[in-house]
């Protein structure tokens, strides 16, 4: 949990606008998760709490429904996620060399994060641009045809446009 | 007025599509309203990515493939300024030219006749293309058993991959009395390696829209969800779009085409399970639960989401309804073979020359799709095997590739028609790396809720894992069938019951490899790292540098002109020193 954050009232603003929206079914909970993990970038322990106590939905279930689905997170991740798919097509043409390389680059290894909390490295089932294997998404922006050292080198550019 | 039309599907977009067209944009601009620039889903021509099209005022069509930013630039001046194409980049036309033509030749495009030819972001571009025309059909001039009763007799089955009979599904929902009852697309295209589902969304949304609202009418459903994979951000857009301008055209709502009938739509996104795309799992998401599947019966008709009568079909079985409704059940039943009709999309990827999006009749050789339609292997190397069903599929060798693409005859051969995941494998493919792989994967995405497929799995991983590293022992291979069958025969869900088959395949059809990794601890095709090693010979290498300067770990040492050397514990297995060197000197072992 970030305590300089929580300490100031704004820190609670986008829970507040995305809680407007319950209507008290629990059918709403896997929604609700995606908006906030949107607004704060993953489930903070405090953000799960107080999600618990405003629709009486047991921590332990809530945890469990975080805890099962892939996309949601309970670490911060860095400023760009690297997803690297190992789907089959990708696998057959050689997702590990490029995981490799990236990993290698960016000195961390999967689903770990940078120190400096640029990038965090994960990979993903299948993104499904198959036929441009071996293929990686940094943030919403997918890369294909790739080698491991253009792989290095789509890492690279992000890093400098950061510098 | 000639129109510029570019491909931006996921894969057009990943090629870069988006710079072609901010390029086109500005040349079309700076011509002044002479022609438009507009934008299409998926052409199923991925291979040649990004693609663009130019489309003349009698509506001829000439696509360009592999289309850069300078390329865009020159198809401008050559074709819309100059007026004659540039033949050199011209991959198909509507008159059947172009040299990438015999990619359509044998397709036959039923589910796909509108993607990547209209705007997948306008209704009337649909519309313009008969889209809604079946469900006006529907509700004008049949009841709910018509409907039902026509399903029935296009005999179209299930093309999420189990096969059964959509007809026979709506039946069963349409004979519980209940105050509400549902309709659900599943679009939780969790196959790794298959993109059908999204190429369909993000092509031709409306299609998905109508087929729920016709199968909603036929088994009294008024509410229907849609259940997309959360990384599927553009089919999910478009998806939005494509029913707000429904709504707004009276298709969806209250009292639709002054029928009567009711029918609202509402999005749901997955959140990351592949074994939500299990109905019962499925169900549990939307209610807001952990996707684990339910013991069944009560089957999903009778109780399915909140406890009322449900129907769940695929995203491709419901794009077929409209067609079916709109052209009639002999229409349908013209196409494809004596047991199922028909045609089916299939996601073709992997070691092939075209990779792409294909439909087919049903009936088709597996043959003629990787040969044909996909020109064989990229490699020029031997075709090896082609994996079809993705997890709960199998590998198919090349022996058998004049199987016809049927539920049985590919059931026989212990793969299953599955979900349309096509993933061509050539020589270099290691057989025991892929059943790892699958294993693997359905490893990680098992929920848990069984023993036999919670620790049966991990135990079949364990020994493939062992395998491939070179531990591999006598008997593992009889351990992982006894394993397989129980496996098989006492999982709760289809992903337990179906994990087993990329294992059982490839010990079916390639065992020699298995034994080749179990006794002699060695991988033919130096897939499995721990198997390899890469070594530099001393009579080739003249001491260029460049696999040391290639190499990304720094693991080779030499001065120029002087034989180098590869430090073994550094080295990661990559193969780059291999693929440069120009001198053969690097070998793998």
């Amino acid at each position: 949990m970030c305590q300089n954050c929580a300490q100031t009232s704004k820190y609670w603003d986008p829970f507040e606008a995305i809680l407007t929206n319950w209507a008290g079914d629990r059918s709403q909970l896997i929604p609700l998760l995606q908006q906030l993990q949107d607004a704060y970038g993953y489930l903070p322990e405090d953000v799960i709490a107080r999600l618990s106590q405003r629709t009486g939905i047991f921590v332990s279930s809530i945890m469990g429904v975080a805890t099962f689905y892939s996309q949601f997170r309970l670490e911060p991740v860095g400023k760009h996620v690297v997803k690297i798919c190992f789907g089959t097509a990708c696998h057959v043409i050689g997702a590990e060399n490029i995981a490799d390389a990236i990993c290698h680059e960016l000195g961390i290894t999967l689903g770990g994060t940078t120190e400096d909390r640029q990038f965090t490295v994960e990979s993903v089932a299948c993104i499904g641009c198959c036929s441009l294997a071996p293929v990686i998404m940094i943030d919403d922006e997918t890369h294909g045809r790739l080698t491991p050292e253009t792989a290095r080198a789509v890492i690279r550019d992000v890093r400098a446009k950061e510098a | 007025m000639k129109q510029i039309i570019i491909g931006l599907g996921s894969c057009g977009i990943a090629a870069g599509g988006l710079k072609v067209k901010d390029t086109l944009q500005h040349l079309a601009d700076q011509a002044g309203p002479t022609l438009t620039v507009g934008e299409t889903g998926c052409m199923g021509m991925c291979y040649c990515e990004p693609m663009v099209e130019v489309r003349d005022e009698a509506g001829n069509r000439t696509i360009y493939g592999h289309v850069d930013e300078a390329r865009a630039e020159e198809i401008f001046r050559h074709h819309i300024q100059g007026g004659t194409p540039l033949a050199e980049a011209v991959i198909v036309t509507s008159d059947g030219g172009g040299h990438e033509a015999g990619f359509l030749e044998k397709q036959v495009r039923l589910v796909l006749e509108r993607c990547g030819a209209i705007d997948p972001e306008s209704i009337d571009d649909a519309i313009g293309m008969e889209a809604y025309v079946g469900l006006e059909k529907a509700l004008d001039t049949m009841t709910p058993a018509q409907v039902i009763d026509e399903v029935l007799t296009a005999g179209i089955k299930g093309r999420g991959g189990a096969g059964f009979p959509t007809g026979l599904k709506w039946k069963f929902a349409a004979g519980y009395e209940a105050d509400q009852k549902y309709i659900i697309c599943n679009a939780d295209e969790g196959d790794p390696g298959a993109f059908m589902d999204r190429s369909i969304l993000e092509g031709d949304p409306h299609s998905v829209i109508e087929g729920l609202i016709i199968g909603g009418y036929a088994i009294g459903a008024t509410k229907g969800y849609i259940y997309a994979r959360a990384e599927y951000p553009i089919a999910i857009r478009r998806l939005k779009i494509a029913i707000e301008q429904a709504e707004a055209r009276g298709f969806l709502g209250k009292n639709i085409l002054d029928s009567g009938f009711d029918f609202s739509l509402t999005i749901k996104e997955g959140a990351g399970a592949f074994v939500c795309g299990e109905e019962t799992a499925l169900i549990e998401s939307i209610e807001g639960n952990r996707g684990m599947p339910r013991i069944r019966p009560p089957f999903p008709a009778e109780k399915g989401l909140f406890g009322k009568p449900s129907n769940i079909n695929n995203v491709e079985t419901l794009a077929n309804i409209g067609w079916i409704i709109r052209r009639g059940a002999g229409a349908f039943a013209a196409l494809g073979t004596e047991e199922s009709n028909g045609t089916k999309v299939f996601a073709l990827a992997g070691k092939v020359r075209r990779g792409g999006l294909v439909e087919i009749p049903i009936g088709m050789t597996i043959r003629e799709v990787v040969d044909t339609i996909g020109g064989g292997t990229v490699s020029g190397k031997p075709l090896k095997a082609v994996q079809m069903g993705g997890p709960s599929g199998g590998c198919i060798p090349a022996e058998l590739m004049d199987t016809v693409i049927d539920y049985q005859p590919l059931a026989e051969t212990g793969a299953i028609m599955g979900s349309g995941g096509m993933i061509v494998m050539d020589a270099d493919n290691c057989m025991v790396d892929i059943a790892r792989y699958f294993l693997q994967f359905t490893q990680s995405e098992s929920c848990g809720k069984c023993t036999f497929c919670k620790i049966g799995t991990k135990r079949m991983l364990e020994t493939l894992e062992r395998i491939t590293q070179g531990e591999g022992a006598e008997g593992d291979v009889e351990r992982l069938e006894h394993l397989s069958h129980q496996i098989k025969t006492n999982a709760l869900c289809g992903l337990g019951q179906t994990a087993p088959n990329p294992v059982l395949t490839t010990i079916r059809y390639f065992r020699n490899e298995y034994d080749n990794h179990i006794r002699n601890k060695k991988c033919t095709t130096s897939q499995c790292k721990a198997l390899i090693h890469y070594d530099i010979l001393a009579g080739k290498c003249i001491g260029c540098t460049i696999c040391a300067k290639k190499c990304p770990v720094d693991a080779i040492r030499g001065k120029v002109k002087e034989l180098h050397s590869i430090e073994q514990d550094k080295c990661t297995k990559c193969g780059i020193c291999k693929s440069v060197c120009k001198f053969d000197a690097v070998v793998v072992e």
